[in-house]
């Protein structure tokens, strides 16, 4: 065969020739700069406005960002100091405010001797919230997350630790009494006995035993009352506790929702659909001004506790609706599957629907999570001190930094950016990390 | 495990009602509602001993009373002789005003900033990002106050655009002198008719005759033009050639209007700077400006994450079969994608035009005298009827969540996807 060819063929090529290099205009740089920003009309013209933005753009905040100034102590100043170096026409940006008043900002009028415990329990937050956001945290340190909230109460608040050390005495009794009765009377007795175990003992227990340990052993320190608090410490703690309380009340809300009782059912459409129907302001002032007619005379309530709870109970509803969303989306199958093992209702909530609704609903959760986080700028109508609205005014009312604007904002707008943004990051990891299907 | 024909011969025990599933959720429901209704009379016999201490009821009667404040924005008739029910006429119809026009707005720069952001060119999809990560991030209260700052502290007092002889005035104003940008509101036309119809009075407030008749007008263009785009799409049927429409639906919504207006005698009186500030012409509020601007920006950019999830629910089959058809990019867009898309992109619609609405009430940040800055405001601060006032309040924005809920629930069901 060979030999014929040899003879038939005037060349054979016997290996093979390396490809040759794309022309120039269809590789690298080039070609992803015609596909991507020139490859027509069209597309020429979206470039040469999207350049014509960024140039507005830079133009007017770079110049702004360069001539920062950071030493300086009234408005005036900056404006001087700028003059001075970039000439008069010059605008620049005078961080020397955020410099002078970032404590402000951070606590509010917290005492500033004090300023160690707010920032403890922020640093122990992330310990708390470790094991809870990453699989691969130790998992007996979810007993620490479990305390941190009485923790960072008492850091917060301060008084005596019995207090709270009872609090967590009555949480752990509770719990070791269900854990007891579960096994003989089933969840549905041993559930109800925890709860009148638990409001007895928040009742009759908690005061008295506190009070006497108090006097036996004192420990406590300086307390520090609730309108001391404000700038990032209160949006944090408001947006914290109520992040923790409104996911368990949403996903109640959420299997009421669903419900085959229809008294069940009916009181969770209902609160649902008010609490969605309405403003947060205005739940914010039922807060303030109404609540006080709906509580026994002379029962006084903390205005930051009134707050949380009002906040709990808003993103609860939206967190509700989400979730119902997930527990639509499962199949009828899983549950059918769940009931065909001889699971009993939470037994299957718990070990099937839920980690199935959960996942499909994080996206939306989070996103609830970021609108509360966001929200509860607004308890500024209700005179607390948030670092949008309540410590800018503050700021700006002083005579030195009168007329100042664009800093404030931008400075608390960029750390409410890289909290929110950070948190849907999370939820993106989140997603990845929990996906099971192989698309 | 015992049989279901074994247990129905069971007697009757009082543990049954916990223990067998058929008596079960009777029990609960009936322990709840105990529960319920213990509660409710709790708060009840709260409300009512802490009225009795107050010396205090609960009455509506304070609405027919003389409000005795002045509001600065209002559409319709109003003094500060009018009562506190009309006081909330008029907030209520400020709140709406902003959500109507901020919804209209943030939707056109929602679908805008929703589409580029998928546009294939890099430089304007990473913008659009930039735009719709930074917004979606930061409180909508943020934005309402830094424009609200800015209109009032940057821009120029009115006598900066006083004119003196020889010298140049130290502002301009826009558009052709038809537009003045001041830091007490901006000045903008007022549209007038020479040859006015007059007005009708409802018993409530009155409705400019010649408004009705430019609505009528537009509608009587609007149900001639769908029979001329229908008579084409006859003709498309028959003849498998479309005649060209464009020109009439032009000539239809176009005539019609400019003959009604000039019939009116319709034209613009512009603000002019007179003594100490500007004559004639509409003065709109800054706090209305900041509010409009900013929950629509904001909005706008909800709704583009909405439009861009939407166009991408659409399986690239779709646009791969339109292109197999021949349709061009905008074609394959306007008749292919976007039909489909919207299906996906109205429940998040709807309820992005709920959030702005209920953000309206954020008007409290500039002192725009919406329905919380009225009723919820200075009448409650006023008559001291904090329970009437509120209860008042969320039951009205209540209302409006249900009203454009569920008439956005009828314009879904009616392109809803026909399943068999």
């Amino acid at each position: 065969m060979s030999e014929i060819h040899a003879q038939t063929v005037p060349f054979v090529r016997e290996t093979m020739l390396p490809p040759s290099a794309p022309p120039r205009s269809e590789a690298g740089a080039v070609r992803w700069l015609r596909d991507n920003l020139f490859s027509g009309p069209m597309n020429i013209a979206l470039t040469v406005l999207g350049l014509m933005i960024l140039y507005v753009v830079f133009q007017a905040v770079l110049p702004w960002l360069l001539h920062s100034v950071w030493n300086a102590t009234s408005l005036g100043e900056c404006r001087e100091i700028v003059a001075r170096t970039w000439g008069p026409d010059a605008s620049g940006a005078c961080w020397a405010m955020i410099r002078e008043r970032w404590p402000q900002y951070l606590f509010g009028f917290y005492p500033a001797d004090l300023y160690w415990r707010p920032t403890l329990a922020f640093a122990l937050l992330f310990v708390a919230l470790a094991p809870v956001l990453f699989s691969g945290v130790p998992r007996p340190l979810l007993w620490f997350s479990a305390v941190y909230p009485m923790l960072a109460f008492w850091l917060l608040w301060g008084g005596s630790v019995w207090w709270w050390v009872m609090v967590i005495a009555g949480l752990a009794l509770t719990y070791a009494v269900f854990r007891l009765a579960v096994l003989r009377l089933g969840a549905i007795v041993a559930g109800t006995l925890a709860v009148v175990l638990l409001a007895a003992w928040s009742v009759y227990a908690v005061a008295p035993l506190s009070g006497r340990l108090d006097q036996v052993i004192p420990a406590a320190i300086t307390p520090v009352a609730s309108d001391r608090f404000g700038g990032f410490l209160l949006s944090i703690t408001i947006g914290v506790t109520a992040i923790g309380g409104s996911l368990p009340l949403g996903i109640l809300l959420a299997l009421g929702r669903r419900s085959d009782m229809p008294l069940v059912k009916s009181l969770a459409v209902g609160f649902i659909e008010v609490v969605r129907g309405v403003p947060l302001i205005t739940v914010l002032f039922t807060a303030s001004l109404l609540l006080q007619y709906f509580l026994p005379p002379r029962v006084q309530f903390d205005i930051i506790l009134r707050v949380i709870i009002m906040a709990t109970l808003f993103a609860a509803a939206y967190i509700a609706e989400v979730i119902r969303g997930g527990l639509a989306a499962l199949p009828r199958g899983q549950y059918e599957a769940a009931d065909s093992l001889g699971m009993d209702y939470w037994q299957a909530q718990r070990l099937i629907i839920m980690p199935q609704a959960l996942k499909i609903s994080i996206p939306g959760i989070v996103s609830s999570f970021i609108g509360l986080f966001k929200d509860t700028t607004l308890v500024a109508f209700v005179a607390l001190n948030d670092p949008l609205k309540g410590i800018t005014q503050i700021v700006r009312s002083d005579i030195n930094w009168k007329g100042i604007y664009w800093e404030p904002y931008v400075f608390v707008g960029a750390i409410f950016f890289l909290i929110c943004f950070g948190m849907s990051r999370y939820s993106m990891y989140l997603e990845r990390r929990l996906k099971r299907d192989h698309r | 495990m015992a049989l279901a024909s074994e247990q129905t011969r069971d007697a009757f025990r009082l543990s049954m009602l916990v223990y067998d599933t058929r008596f079960r959720s009777w029990t609960i429901q009936i322990v709840v509602l105990v529960l319920v209704a213990l509660a409710f009379s709790w708060l009840v016999h709260n409300l009512v001993t802490n009225l009795a201490a107050k010396g205090k009821d609960i009455d509506f009667g304070f609405l027919w009373t003389r409000a005795g404040y002045d509001i600065n924005q209002r559409l319709v008739a109003y003094t500060n002789d009018s009562t506190h029910a009309r006081a909330l006429l008029i907030g209520l119809l400020n709140t709406l005003l902003v959500a109507s026009i901020g919804c209209a707005l943030a939707t056109i720069l929602g679908v805008v900033v929703g589409i580029l952001r998928l546009s294939r060119n890099w430089l304007i999809g990473r913008l659009m990002t930039v735009y719709v990560e930074v917004f979606r991030n930061i409180p909508v209260l943020l934005w309402i106050l830094l424009v609200y700052v800015i209109l009032t502290e940057v821009t120029p007092p009115p006598n900066a655009f006083k004119v003196v002889e020889g010298k140049e005035p130290l502002a301009r104003m826009w558009l052709d002198g038809s537009v003045a940008v001041t830091n007490r509101g901006t000045n903008i036309p007022e549209p007038l008719f020479s040859r006015s119809l007059g007005n009708i009075d409802l018993g409530i407030f009155l409705v400019s005759l010649d408004l009705l008749a430019i609505i009528a007008v537009l509608a009587g263009s609007f149900f001639l033009n769908r029979l001329v785009v229908r008579a084409a799409a006859v003709r498309q049927e028959a003849t498998g050639i479309r005649p060209a429409t464009w020109w009439k639906s032009v000539l239809i919504w176009v005539l019609p209007v400019v003959a009604l207006l000039y019939a009116l005698g319709f034209h613009l009186a512009y603000p002019v700077f007179k003594g100490f500030n500007f004559q004639g012409g509409i003065q709109v509020l800054h706090s209305f400006t900041a509010l409009l601007i900013a929950l629509t920006i904001y909005t706008g950019a909800f709704i583009a994450e909405a439009v861009r999830a939407g166009v991408q629910a659409i399986s690239r089959g779709q646009t791969e079969a339109a292109y197999a058809l021949g349709l061009p990019a905008g074609r394959t867009m306007r008749l292919v994608i976007l039909p489909q898309a919207l299906r996906v992109i109205i429940p998040p619609l709807i309820s992005q035009y709920l959030n702005l609405t209920k953000n309206t009430s954020l008007a409290i940040a500039v002192s725009y005298m919406d329905l919380r800055g009225t009723l919820g405001g200075i009448t409650l601060n006023q008559t001291g009827r904090e329970l009437e006032a509120m209860l008042l309040l969320m039951g009205i924005y209540l209302v409006i969540s249900l009203i454009i809920s569920s008439v956005m629930n009828i314009y879904n069901n009616a392109v809803r996807l026909k399943e068999r």
